[in-house]
């Protein structure tokens, strides 16, 4: 097992790394990792914590307002373990910006969390540029989790670039279901060769007055490739969504299919807009989006179960966006 | 004693009545059959005992236990140990077997949900740790319903249809929750169509046109099921009580 050595340009001194890293891993109830797990800890501009395990490169520099990290599983390796990231500001206010640039090579095998805390935010801008690489027959499942603050004061904007090489695959989760989400404009698009699969979900619960743009779009450009898009958001307060999901087809038994569903409470409001393109009659895409209140019979059946209606919805909204 | 004594309950909708001053006791820790007619109200005298909405604009008094739950939220009289196992089972995208069966329940215990699996014949190993969502068929779904009115533990549970929907062998698995309930204390009201479970009823209420035209026992109730109750050409003018059974 590779242990890399703490980048000791930081200015940071040990004790309030430390101490820093002890409040991020609190902020996601991760208290300690086992042995043979690895993982990278970023504060602001700073890299805070590296472990990487065999087969996993991990290179990162500050820059001003962020980090460039570049990473590379290598050719034929599997990670047993999940690779966790943990980006974060503690202060209430500051600006992140993480570049990544990652290549899973020839048929390498990995799992990355990345949890994303912003536990005090007032105002904080956390803006990620991605640029991911899944070479032929590898794969990526990639969660990105987000903690924030009960005031929302955060701006999140991740843009994410994704080709998928032959018989590749990349699965990713975008969840942020604790706290308020701020204002929030993601933007992933994903690139499919021949027989590669890309599975792309969201999971958002909104408050107060967030603000959620949405856009996913994966390009089918090789037979039998397939795309999934999936966007499942509960907005309740005063918070407000667009959700654009498109799959374009352009080649022979490619298949793909947009799923969208948004349940809204109070003064929130929705929007969904599934594009489906198909640009081969051998192709074949489908989608659904659905907005509206709590299903009236998922909500009677609870509360003749005896849960309040605010217990009800909670349940019902937990869920649709497990 | 009486579970639940139903007082001149009438619930217009406009100038029709959806029920027609109906009074009627239901008897603590029996199986009651409530039968009828497509359109005589069975459903909706359900509905309207539970409080949901649209059915709560009554005249006349509904007493639970000897307490009126007139003015009581769906929520409110469900936590008094009542509750409606509804026709047609939601789908719950995401939610778990396991948090939807414990959703009701006070005791909030993982033993509590293999009990309720097993009681409705479903293996906790397979279904424990699925969504109550489209994977599942609407007879597993409605096994599922029974299994969380079960680790509720209820006083009076409604069952409309229990029957709709589910396969021949499951129906058994159906009857034996009703009669666990039973065994635990629980009055069942089951809301039918089926002869079949008439016969786990102790006692029933025919329903006309939202007026009880008849109750009796099972065995007097099964005319109706063999065709020699009046036929329902009565709606809005059921034949009552003494020109039945001419």
């Amino acid at each position: 097992m590779a242990e890399a050595a703490i980048d000791t340009k930081t200015p940071i001194q040990s004790a309030e790394r430390d101490e820093l890293i002890a409040e991020l891993l609190d902020s996601i109830k991760q208290h300690h990792y086992g042995p043979g797990v690895a993982h990278i800890e970023i504060h602001g501009n700073e890299v805070l914590g590296v472990k990487l395990v065999d087969g996993l490169e991990v290179v990162s520099h500050s820059i001003p307002d962020g980090v460039e990290v570049d990473i590379r599983v290598k050719k034929g390796v599997t990670i047993q373990n999940p690779v966790h990231f943990c980006f974060g500001i503690i202060p209430d206010n500051g600006v992140q910006r993480i570049i990544t640039r990652t290549v899973i090579e020839e048929g390498a095998r990995a799992q990355f969390m990345a949890h994303c805390t912003f536990p005090n935010a007032v105002n904080v801008q956390h803006i990620m540029d991605a640029k991911v690489i899944i070479e032929k027959g590898a794969y990526l499942s990639y969660l990105e989790r987000h903690v924030h603050g009960p005031k929302g004061g955060v701006t999140i904007v991740p843009k994410t670039e994704v080709r998928v090489e032959e018989n590749g695959r990349y699965n990713t989760e975008f969840e942020l279901i604790e706290g308020a989400a701020g204002a929030i404009d993601l933007d992933y698009k994903a690139t499919c060769a021949k027989g590669a699969v890309v599975d792309m979900k969201a999971r958002i619960y909104g408050r107060l007055e967030d603000r959620i743009h949405i856009r996913e779009a994966v390009y089918l450009e090789g037979e039998e490739s397939v795309g999934v898009l999936t966007s499942h958001i509960a907005l309740k307060e005063k918070a407000q969504a667009i959700v654009e999901n498109e799959v374009i087809a352009s080649a022979p038994l490619a298949r793909g299919h947009v799923d969208c569903k948004e349940i809204i409470q109070g003064e929130a409001q929705a929007r969904a807009i599934p594009i489906v393109q198909v640009k081969d009659h051998r192709a074949h895409v489908t989608h659904e989006a659905a907005i509206g209140s709590v299903d009236s019979k998922q909500l009677e059946t609870l509360l003749s179960r005896g849960l309040s209606e605010d217990q009800a919805t909670d349940l019902i909204i937990k869920g649709l966006l497990s | 004693m009486n579970t639940l004594e139903i007082r001149n309950l009438t619930l217009m909708k406009g100038p029709k009545a959806l029920l027609a001053d109906i009074s009627l006791d239901i008897w603590q820790g029996y199986v009651h059959a409530i039968i009828g007619p497509n359109g005589a109200g069975k459903s909706t005298l359900a509905q309207t005992i539970m409080g949901l909405s649209g059915y709560r604009d009554i005249e006349g008094d509904i007493f639970f236990e000897g307490q009126s739950i007139k003015g009581l939220s769906v929520d409110e009289r469900a936590r008094l140990g009542l509750t409606l196992v509804f026709q047609e089972p939601a789908r719950y995208e995401g939610l778990g077997v396991k948090d939807f069966i414990l959703a009701g329940a006070r005791e909030k215990k993982a033993a509590l949900v293999d009990e309720a699996l097993n009681v409705v014949g479903l293996d906790p190993a397979r279904y424990r740790d699925r969504a109550v969502d489209k994977t599942l068929s609407g007879g597993e779904r409605k096994r599922i319903e029974l299994a969380s009115v079960y680790a509720m533990k209820p006083r009076l549970v409604m069952m409309d249809e229990p029957d709709s929907g589910v396969d021949i062998d499951s129906v058994q698995n159906i009857f034996a929750v009703i009669r666990e309930l039973k065994n635990d204390g629980a009055t069942v009201i089951l809301i039918t169509h089926s002869p079949e479970v008439l016969k786990q009823a102790d006692h029933a209420f025919l329903l006309c046109a939202g007026q009880i035209v008849d109750k009796g026992t099972m065995e007097n109730m099964y005319d109706y099921f063999n065709g020699r109750c009046a036929p329902c050409t009565h709606i809005g003018n059921p034949i009552i009580d003494s020109q039945l059974g001419a």
